[in-house]
């Protein structure tokens, strides 16, 4: 039975030290806390730079988010017609719509690769608490796949017609929401993590969840482009679910990580 | 440094795999668990780590650190090699040094795979070597960052003749130099002075 106390529980938390740290009571000077920052940051870097190497090779599928957003976006002016006028003003929705469906591609072997391969179990046994593991996939993942997209989405912008001088908080407000897809996304690739055929479960169990950035995403957005509606309300109710999920979803999926795999 | 495990008891899927299970290990010595397929060899690893819960009973490493649990003390080493096929054996080996707060450099890297006689496979892709070798790169993670505690399942599976008798005069020299080994196998391991804890259900007990 693993039964750490409370105590032991905070500093594991806090401090993630690498090396067996002395117990805290006697305060060290400046040296020790840069010492001790130097110890914890090392196991998140080696983390980071490991996602983001895997995503980059070949198989690892951080262009195919980028590649899958562009023929979406392109497939839609044969299925609505040639009508500029209605593309330019269905432009936000469809973007906003490509962005949910190619930040789910690819969110379901978040955290089943590594449980197939048995480096989930040497990572919950390492230094780094299972809530940071869940959260640096997540910054990984969002770099190599979400942020591409968000690069590339004025360009998709103009080729559905819309106007270039409101691209700019399109733009924004797929940075500010996609975090949060990212986020939910985990969640649901945690609680699938075991299950053989899990990604389509997994886009069911998600996809209500992100209603609610959907709504507020192409709210600003359509804003931006020229609605009646303002403009920062939606925006900053997009920070803010992405600001709550940042915050929430880490402890959500290592718990539900803990829960599935017993 | 001792290992002790007292009444361990556990239950998989409705099935009481043992019960009232009871061990000691020094520093230095190793323990080798042997029983039928099914006798729940590698679910008492993966309840050591902390991955399955116990019905009952518990277990302590005496003379560990108390802040963290026997898991995060231990190496577990289960039947996955925990590579990444995309990466090579040197970045795989670098990462996990790095992760699990050992030397991350390409020289200590290289230092661990001369260590299972696989030096010169450092630059290749994890996913073109063969399971021996996967197997051999997975063992040289044991030896880029230091833990008291190895907890291996299986750990000589599609191992060649030399390479299981190399990884004995490893885990060997893990042992004179204080370490505990407690090791899942039907085949022989090789070392000298270790106790054998037999469950399943030819005694019932153990």
């Amino acid at each position: 039975m693993r039964t750490a106390p409370p105590a032991a529980m905070c500093a594991k938390f806090w401090l993630f030290g690498a090396t067996p740290l002395p117990s805290l009571p006697h305060k060290g000077g400046g040296c020790e806390l840069v010492r001790i920052a130097v110890v914890s940051v090392t196991p998140v870097l080696a983390l980071f730079a490991r996602e983001w190497r895997i995503a980059r090779r070949i198989g690892g599928g951080a262009s195919v988010g980028a590649v899958f957003f562009l023929i979406l976006v392109s497939i839609m002016p044969f299925a609505i017609g040639p009508d500029m006028n209605l593309l330019a003003r269905l432009g936000p929705a469809i973007l906003w719509i490509a962005a949910l469906l190619a930040t789910l591609l690819g969110l379901d072997r978040l955290f089943q690769a590594d449980q197939d391969d048995g480096s989930l179990d040497v990572m919950i046994d390492g230094p780094l608490p299972l809530e940071l593991v869940t959260l640096v996939k997540c910054a990984a993942h969002w770099t190599t796949s979400a942020l591409p997209l968000i690069v590339v989405s004025p360009v998709f912008g103009l080729m559905l017609g819309m106007a270039p001088a409101p691209l700019g908080l399109v733009v924004a407000t797929l940075a500010a929401g996609t975090p949060a897809l990212t986020m939910i996304g985990a969640i649901g690739a945690a609680l699938t993590v075991s299950l053989r055929r899990g990604g389509l479960l997994m886009a069911v169990l998600v996809l209500p969840l992100t209603i609610p950035v959907l709504i507020f995403g192409v709210a600003a957005a359509s804003a931006a482009s020229g609605g009646a509606a303002p403009f920062l309300t939606p925006f900053l109710m997009l920070c803010a679910i992405s600001l709550f999920a940042i915050a929430a979803a880490p402890f959500a999926a290592a718990a539900a990580l803990r829960h599935v795999r017993e | 440094m001792r290992l002790r495990a007292w009444d361990l008891t556990m239950e998989r899927g409705g099935r009481r795999l043992f019960s009232r299970l009871g061990f000691e290990a020094e520093a230095g010595s190793a323990l080798i668990v042997v029983g039928p397929n099914g006798a729940g060899k590698s679910s008492l690893l993966r309840g050591l780590c902390g991955f399955l819960p116990f019905a009952s009973g518990g277990f302590a490493l005496d003379g560990g650190d108390g802040e963290r649990s026997l898991g995060e003390q231990a190496h577990y080493l289960g039947h996955a090699d925990a590579l990444k096929g995309a990466l090579t054996a040197g970045e795989n080996l670098a990462f996990w040094a790095g992760a699990l707060g050992g030397d991350a450099r390409r020289e200590a890297a290289q230092a661990a795979l001369a260590r299972v006689g696989l030096a010169h496979v450092i630059d290749f892709p994890a996913r073109a070597l063969s399971a021996g070798q996967k197997r051999r790169v997975a063992l040289a993670r044991l030896l880029v960052a230091r833990r008291p505690l190895w907890l291996l399942d299986e750990p000589t599976t599609a191992l060649d003749v030399a390479a299981q008798s190399s990884f004995a005069g490893v885990m060997q020299a893990f042992m004179d130099d204080g370490g505990i080994v407690v090791a899942a196998t039907h085949a022989p391991l090789g070392l000298k002075g270790a106790r054998e804890l037999r469950i399943g259900a030819v005694e019932g007990v153990a």
